[in-house]
Order: C-alpha cells, then sequence, then structure tokens
C-alpha cells in the first residue's frame, strides 16, 4: 500500500461571518490548499466533505458548483466534532486503498453563538437543569471532575490550560481571539459549569479547512520538498463503559485510537515533537495527556503545572492557540488541527514555531462518541 | 394523574416510585430503559428488569451557572453510582452549590417530586428523581 502525503493544505482565519454561506466558506478553504499544493480543482480525483450544522444539505457539492463542476465523487460526512478528521481520513483510505492518486477533503463550519448541547426536546417535558445538565461545559466538566477526584486535581491546574492556550494563540495570525489571559481573569470570568469559567470554554466560531492527499507515486512526481508524511490515520467509537449512559467516554475511545495510531506509526509518544489536541473545554485538554500517552496516569497537573505542555517545554500542546482561542467550528477542527502540525513540520510556523520538529500528532474527539488521531511526520 | 419524567422512572400503583434498571444476566452490565441486546457482551435475550436501589454514592458533579433560558440557576448536575450497581444523572439538592460543600463518594438518596412545575404541552404534569445528601 502507497504512503499517503498532505502536499498542500491550509485554513482560513477563523472568525464570524454570518453573511458567508457554509459552501463559500469551504471553497476558500479548498482553493488555498490546491494553491498550497499548486494544482487545481480538475487535478482532484475526489472530494470528501465534513460538515454538521447542513449534514443533509450536499455541502461537498456545493463547493464544487463554486469551484469547478468535474464530475468526480463527493461524500459528505458528519462525525460531530471529528467531523473534519473523518473526512480527511475518508480522503487517506480511497489513496491507501489504489482507488486515486490525488483527493481533497474540506471542513466547514458555520456556527451560531451560545451553549451548546442540552435540549434534547425529545417527548414529554424539558430535562435540562432537572435530570442535570446536558450543556456541553456541564458534561466537560464531569468527566474533568472524575480526574479531580482520582488525582485531586484543582480548579487552578484546568485554568492554567486555558492561560497557556491563549498565550499561544497570541501567535497565531489564524486565531479567532489574540488576547493573554493571566490566571486570576480565567478563575475569575463568569463561571459556566464549575470547574469550566467562560475562557475554560472553546470559542463558537466560523471556519474552514482543506488538504490535498496524494500517493506516494504522485508525491514524487510533484515534489515532495513541503511534502509532509501521514504515518497514521485512526478512528475509534466508544468502546462499552459502565458509566456510559449518563456521563460520555472521552478517555477509553482516545486510549484505544492512540494505541492503534502508535502502533500504525512505529513510534511511541516520546518521539512527538508537538500535539494538537481537543481543548473543547480546559477541563477535556487536562484528561488527554494522559489520554494519548505524553505522561503516567495521574501526571497530567504537575505537566501544566511545570510548563512542559508551553511552547518551549517538553512537548508543546496546541501551539495554535487551540479550540479555546483559535475557536472551533466543528466540521472544520479536525482538518484544522492537521494544518497547524504541517505548518511546524515545514517549518513555517513563524513566531509560534515548535523548533526542528519532526513528528507532530492530532486528535479530535466527537462526542456520542468518535475519536480521531493522525499522526504526521516531516519528509 | 402524574407521568415520569423517563421510562425507567417507575411508578407503581400500589408501591413506592423506583427507579428501573435492565441487567444483562450474561456479563452483569446495568442499562436504563428497556433494551433486548447487551451493548458490552453483546448477548441477546438476556435482559431482566431490575428494581435499582435508592441509596447511591456520588461519583462526579458540576455546578451549573449558565444554562438555556428559564432554566433556574444555579444548580448541581450529579452522576451518582447506585449501591449494587447502576449510574444514573439528576439534580443533587439540598446541598449547597460550593465545592468546599460537596465531596467524592459523598452517601446519597434518590428522591422523588413533582418535575419542578414543569408541564408537556397537554397540560400533564410528572414526577421526577433527585438526590438528596445522606446525613
Ligand atoms: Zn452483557
Amino acid at each position: 500500500m502507497s504512503d499517503v502525503y498532505v502536499l498542500g493544505v491550509d485554513m482560513i482565519k477563523f472568525g464570524r461571518f454570518p453573511e458567508r454561506t457554509v459552501p463559500d466558506l469551504a471553497s476558500e478553504a479548498a482553493l488555498l490548499a490546491l494553491d498550497d499544493a499548486g494544482l487545481s480543482i480538475q487535478d482532484m480525483q475526489a472530494l470528501y466533505c465534513g460538515n454538521l450544522g447542513q449534514a443533509s444539505a450536499m455541502v461537498g457539492q456545493r463547493v464544487l458548483q463554486e469551484i469547478g463542476q468535474t464530475g468526480i465523487p463527493v461524500v459528505n460526512c458528519a462525525n460531530a466534532c471529528a467531523t473534519g478528521a473523518t473526512a480527511f481520513r475518508e480522503a487517506w483510505t480511497s489513496i491507501k486503498a489504489g482507488l486515486y492518486d490525488v483527493v481533497l477533503a474540506v471542513g466547514v463550519e458555520q456556527m451560531g453563538k451560545g451553549l451548546l448541547g442540552g435540549g434534547g426536546a425529545g417527548k414529554g417535558i424539558p430535562k435540562e437543569g432537572l435530570l442535570g445538565s446536558g450543556t456541553m461545559p456541564a458534561v466537560f466538566a464531569e468527566a474533568g471532575m472524575e480526574h479531580a477526584r482520582k488525582y485531586g486535581t484543582t480548579f487552578e491546574q484546568f485554568a492554567k490550560i486555558s492561560v497557556k492556550n491563549h498565550h499561544h494563540s497570541t501567535m497565531n495570525p489564524k486565531a479567532m481571539y489574540r488576547i493573554e489571559t493571566p490566571l486570576e481573569e480565567v478563575m475569575n470570568a463568569e463561571m459556566i459549569s464549575y470547574p469550566n469559567s467562560k475562557l475554560m470554554c472553546s470559542v463558537n466560531v466560523d471556519g474552514s479547512a482543506a488538504a490535498v492527499l496524494v500517493s506516494e507515486k504522485k508525491a514524487k512526481e510533484l515534489g515532495m520538498e513541503r511534502a509532509v508524511r501521514v504515518k497514521a490515520s485512526v478512528i475509534t467509537s466508544d468502546p462499552y463503559q459502565e458509566r456510559d449512559l449518563v456521563m460520555p467516554d472521552v478517555n477509553t475511545c482516545t486510549r484505544k485510537a492512540a494505541r492503534e495510531a502508535y502502533e500504525m506509526a512505529g513510534i511511541g509518544p516520546e518521539d512527538l515533537d508537538l500535539v494538537e489536541l481537543h481543548d473543547c473545554f480546559a477541563t477535556a485538554e487536562m484528561l488527554h495527556y494522559e489520554n494519548l500517552g505524553l505522561c503516567e496516569d495521574g501526571e497530567a497537573g504537575r505537566m501544566i503545572d511545570e510548563g512542559e505542555v508551553a511552547l518551549g517545554g517538553k512537548i508543546p500542546v496546541n501551539v495554535s492557540g487551540g479550540l479555546l482561542s483559535k475557536g472551533h467550528p466543528l466540521g472544520a477542527t479536525g482538518i484544522a488541527n492537521i494544518y497547524e502540525v504541517c505548518t511546524h513540520l515545514r517549518g513555517e510556523a513563524g513566531e509560534r514555531q515548535v523548533e526542528d520538529a519532526k513528528i507532530g500528532l492530532t486528535h479530535v474527539i466527537g462526542l456520542g462518541s468518535a475519536c480521531g488521531i493522525h499522526i504526521l511526520e516531516k519528509t | 394523574m402524574a407521568l415520569p419524567v423517563v421510562s425507567y422512572l417507575k411508578l407503581p400503583e400500589d408501591g413506592d416510585p423506583y427507579i428501573e434498571g435492565h441487567k444483562c444476566s450474561n456479563c452483569g452490565s446495568v442499562f436504563l430503559g428497556e433494551r433486548s441486546v447487551c451493548s458490552n457482551c453483546s448477548s441477546r435475550d438476556t435482559m431482566e428488569a431490575v428494581k435499582l436501589n435508592n441509596k447511591g454514592k456520588l461519583y462526579s458533579y458540576s455546578i451549573v451557572f449558565r444554562s438555556f433560558p428559564g432554566i433556574d440557576v444555579p444548580y448541581i448536575s450529579a452522576i451518582v453510582d447506585l449501591d449494587g450497581g447502576g449510574t444514573i444523572k439528576g439534580n443533587l439538592i439540598e446541598c449547597e452549590p460550593d465545592p468546599e460543600k460537596i465531596e467524592f463518594d459523598m452517601p446519597v438518596e434518590v428522591v422523588f417530586d413533582d418535575a419542578l412545575g414543569r408541564k408537556d404541552a397537554d397540560g400533564n404534569s410528572y414526577i421526577s428523581y433527585f438526590f438528596k445528601p445522606v446525613n
């Protein structure tokens, strides 16, 4: 089976664009990625398009209606916050299978403001605030408090994650927000769902990202200088856990995906130079240091205390600013984090460049649940 | 007559309300709501309805300060492991919404009461369950 390479990749600057359409946002990223690869839509053999909000509205075809109706196969996919990673993986799979040599993956989302989750009208009466909370900040707060019960993790330690990611975002011109948020400010911000304050919740933004994936044959033909090798592509669903019915488990599916990805790549977590992981809430990032094997179980609090996960530390995490500050356009997130890692492996990340980066990992979680992990390597 | 807020809350005519679980006789997993296949061991036709205990321990929680419009805050969203098996989620009441006052594994009791006055489109009222600290 051919190795698969990312030949072109890009994202738009995340923001709020209520006057634009979903296909329009997606088309912009698609054209950026094609330009980055030095190719045209005419060269693409298939399109894999990830979007949640308009999952039944043929977003991929509408992108081609904007930038080139070549009649290629289009697959539209939705997989909660793992949507973009799923589109990327479908593209990867098609090359692995030997079907195509050049394909395009796009992720896009246009979001409203406000709380996600909860509600769940269904039959009878609303259950929010009656049978606990189904809002995302509360669900991830409960997951974080499970870590607190095991290891004594503190509110302050969770808050430090947000300080770090906001700091990183000041160096990323494509981030939604680029402001420092000192610890007191994070801890004193409006409490949404303890222990997640407002500055510890990801930012709902509009955004898109795209990647051109090619076979080894095609990469050699077109030039390898800026190509990035996809060392592993893994998606898992949530294995049975005893509290599943009331407490979505983001740990077990991440651990399973990480194990499989390291095996596929033939590396271990100690070989990574940077990680972009799913910090939908500050509490979530804490869990994934351990889930991805960046440290031993119970060591996550120490990692953030000692700055090991900051730029310049042992293993920088979310140097893009993460979902907390760069923003989280659900369907775009999984390709935007691939853009970030590729940019470092190409040595093009400017002020936030992780020095001498050779191997990086991206991770997303779609609640419900799906986990997507990609390991990328400099060529 | 008030209706149960979820299908697994049972309101027998001649007894006290209780939470019903469905337990797999092959692997022991406990589910909420009726089902015919076990999602843990994949066994079929091994599900048995069981009455779950109304005593349990606080496993995890969040104090919710912002919710949807019209929902009273703050409140404690709690995940409780019931003694003898089964985990359910609900509001922890009669407890200050202050992390200093909430302890992991604190014993709680499942109590049943009107669903905070909420009614459906047809005007039916509902019975819900809540957690109360046991002193
Ligand atoms: Zn079973």
